[in-house]
């Protein structure tokens, strides 16, 4: 290089507490909308064009399919025979005869059988994403630019997006990459979860990372949620010897979860069928803390029988004897609605008929669910607890715990998603035996911004001081009432934040298996003192951004000390 | 033109693997065939966009139509591809 660069740090929240070191690759963005104007060529010049992009895309995707292999490859042979299909050619060529260009024509056509997709809901709707890129694909060769889209470098990458949606996560090739940094999105993002699941360097919601170069090294620094931009050689190297000291540890500390004096922080998995099992316990999952039950459901045009549910929950009871293992009843929620319980459309799914209303207005679907339970329970050594979806009540609260004990079941509980909930912690607690809080709703709910939007993404961040103080609502009362609490949601993955909800009186923590380690290491690090200081740190910020940055000055502060 | 009816028997009908799996059979056949349901519009059988927009369901019945001179032999091997549970395969 002939001049030097400045060295620059970007801040975001780090995923994990692992560094990398790499080359940045820039997810391309997506192609604007061809224009409308008329062609200057004739349709049949305009057919030969799209005719030949089409077919090349088509050869293209086959290729990719063959390098990448395993699922990835089936995923990608359905694509090219997208790109070559008949009926979709045919309705290019219709669009052609009215004038339009080739690109604008293959965007229509695909477009129209994307929202045809869509229309069928369910699995074809999911399929309707690879429609979108299969058409950005022809699109890019007919302009001849650089296809949007994961890319696909011989050399491993760090790699800068804005956030990174599941069909672009599902052919990352994993290997290559060393980290990932995202401009968009906050903790509870899909990047962050995808991240946190396979143990990839990851830094999200990076202001100015759009302005990281093609090509150029970073520094990625999850355990601080710092990008270093043009690095100087020394700190390069600093950074790869602290790189390779962490390698060289033993990998983190086993056993149950503890804080440095002694406090235990029983640590749980977060499950979603009977075959992870196994897995979590290797990673040392003390028990599960949320075993979700959708997986039963989907797909499905009615509810699985009693038996066929007894013979699933067994298999998963199974695998914790002596310990606790945490299900929830069906949770039909606004991002995964189940047609059998509520069929009709809402204009604000998130705020409609869900979680306990949806099962309470089909009690029989709950009936045979607890009785599978009840039922598992009678045939194994695991310490049972079910829990209801997103209550808002205390009169919901009585109705779910009596219904279960009628049905058999001994300890009952609720999920606290919603305000309400957790503004009556103590007489919500009064006659659930314990409360599990799901902070990825409850975020959305306090903050009044969906999940599901990008544009709102933002909000959705669990430090924000006004979740946490809902989150130290529903501690104080568990304490007070001598009832557990726990937390399951994505919050319970970040290890400062997951030594800030301790402090505010939660007793334990449950989340993605691959996310543990990190966790059971940072308790190990404070006190409960020490983490109630956090709490007391964090609820007295403004924002979300100023609580991780407050509490991250008083963690430094202490290892100074 | 030969015709011949087929119940649908793939648990999930016409969707997804199933369609892909039988369309990629009737263009391995060579053979130009369309499929209609009931009293449908005809499709182009070797579309999985054409088949999969017709929305057929288990238990449906199509009817597949072709001109090709080895009919009767690429017709009972399609037939007999649908008539089985292609998602169980």
């Amino acid at each position: 290089m002939s001049t030097h660069t400045l060295t620059a740090r970007l801040h975001g929240a780090g995923i994990g507490r692992g560094l990398a070191v790499g080359r940045v690759l820039r997810m391309p963005d997506p192609l604007p909308e061809p224009a409308t104007t008329a062609s200057t060529l004739t349709a049949a010049a305009e057919l030969t064009r799209a005719s030949t992009a089409l077919a090349a895309t088509a050869v293209d995707i086959r290729d990719r399919g063959a390098r990448a292999g395993g699922a990835a490859r089936d995923v990608l042979e359905a694509q090219a025979f997208m790109a070559e299909d008949p009926t979709l050619e045919a309705d290019v060529e219709a669009r052609l005869e009215t004038g339009l260009t080739a690109e604008r024509a293959v965007y229509e056509a695909f477009a129209s059988f994307r929202d045809l997709l869509l229309n069928m809901g369910g699995y074809m709707g999911e399929r309707a994403t690879d429609l979108n890129d299969v058409s950005q694909r022809v699109v890019a060769h007919l302009q001849g630019v650089k296809a949007p889209g994961i890319p696909n470098p011989d050399y491993p990458f760090v790699l800068v997006a804005r956030d990174l949606a599941p069909a672009d996560t599902a052919l990352l090739d994993l290997d290559k990459v060393l980290a990932l940094i995202t401009s968009d999105g906050g903790p509870t993002s899909h990047t962050a979860i995808l991240a946190r699941d396979k143990a990839i360097v990851a830094v999200v919601g990076v202001s100015g990372a759009l302005e990281l170069a093609e090509g150029e090294t970073v520094i990625v620094d999850a355990s601080t949620g710092t990008v270093t931009s043009a690095p100087s050689a020394d700190e390069v190297a600093a950074a790869e010897t602290t790189r390779a000291e962490r390698l060289a540890r033993p990998a983190a500390p086993t056993g149950a979860g503890a804080l440095a004096d002694g406090t235990s922080i029983p640590l749980l998995a977060n499950l979603g069928s009977a075959d992870a099992a196994a897995d979590a316990v290797a990673k040392g999952a003390e028990g599960v803390g949320l075993f979700r039950t959708e997986f039963l459901f989907l797909d499905a045009q009615s509810a699985p029988t009693v038996e066929a549910q007894q013979e699933q929950y067994t298999r998963l009871l199974a695998a914790f004897p002596g310990k606790k293992v945490v299900v929830r009843a069906l949770d039909a929620g606004a991002d995964k609605p189940l047609s059998f319980l509520n069929d009709s459309a809402e204009e604000n799914p998130a705020l409609g008929l869900r979680g306990l209303r949806a099962l309470r207005a089909n009690e029989q679907i709950l009936r045979d669910q607890l009785t599978a339970l009840a039922n598992a329970d009678a045939e194994t050594e695991a310490d049972l607890w079910v829990m209801a979806p997103m209550v808002s009540t205390v009169e919901e609260t009585r109705y779910f715990t009596a219904l279960g004990r009628e049905l058999g079941l001994k300890t009952l509980g609720v999920m606290v998603e919603v305000p309400s909930a957790a503004l009556l912690a103590d007489r919500i607690l009064a006659d659930a035996d314990f409360a599990s809080i799901g902070t990825n709703d409850l975020t959305q709910y306090t903050l009044a911004a969906d999940r599901l939007l990008g544009s709102v993404a933002a909000l959705q961040d669990p430090w924000h001081p006004a979740v946490l103080r809902l989150v130290g609502e529903v501690g104080r009362a568990g304490q007070t009432l001598g009832k557990p609490v726990g937390v399951c949601g994505e919050a319970a993955a970040d290890p400062l934040l997951a030594v800030v909800l301790v402090g505010l009186g939660v007793t334990t923590l449950s989340m993605s298996p691959a996310a543990l380690s990190d966790v059971r290491a940072e308790l190990l690090l404070h006190t409960l003192d020490e983490a109630k200081a956090f709490a007391l740190t964090a609820l007295a910020a403004n924002s979300a951004f100023e609580a991780r940055a407050a509490v991250l000055e008083a963690q430094a502060a202490q290892r100074d000390t | 033109m030969t015709e011949r009816t087929a119940l649908i028997a793939s648990s999930h009908g016409l969707h997804a693997r199933p369609a892909s799996l039988f369309t990629q059979a009737v263009a391995k056949s060579g053979a130009k065939v369309t499929i209609a349901k009931a009293e449908g519009k005809a499709v182009n059988a070797a579309s999985i966009l054409g088949v999969i927009s017709l929305g057929i369901e288990n238990g449906d019945t199509v009817t597949l139509s072709t001109d090709s001179a080895e009919a009767t032999s690429v017709l009972d091997d399609l037939v007999g591809m649908l008539e089985r549970d292609l998602d169980a395969e």
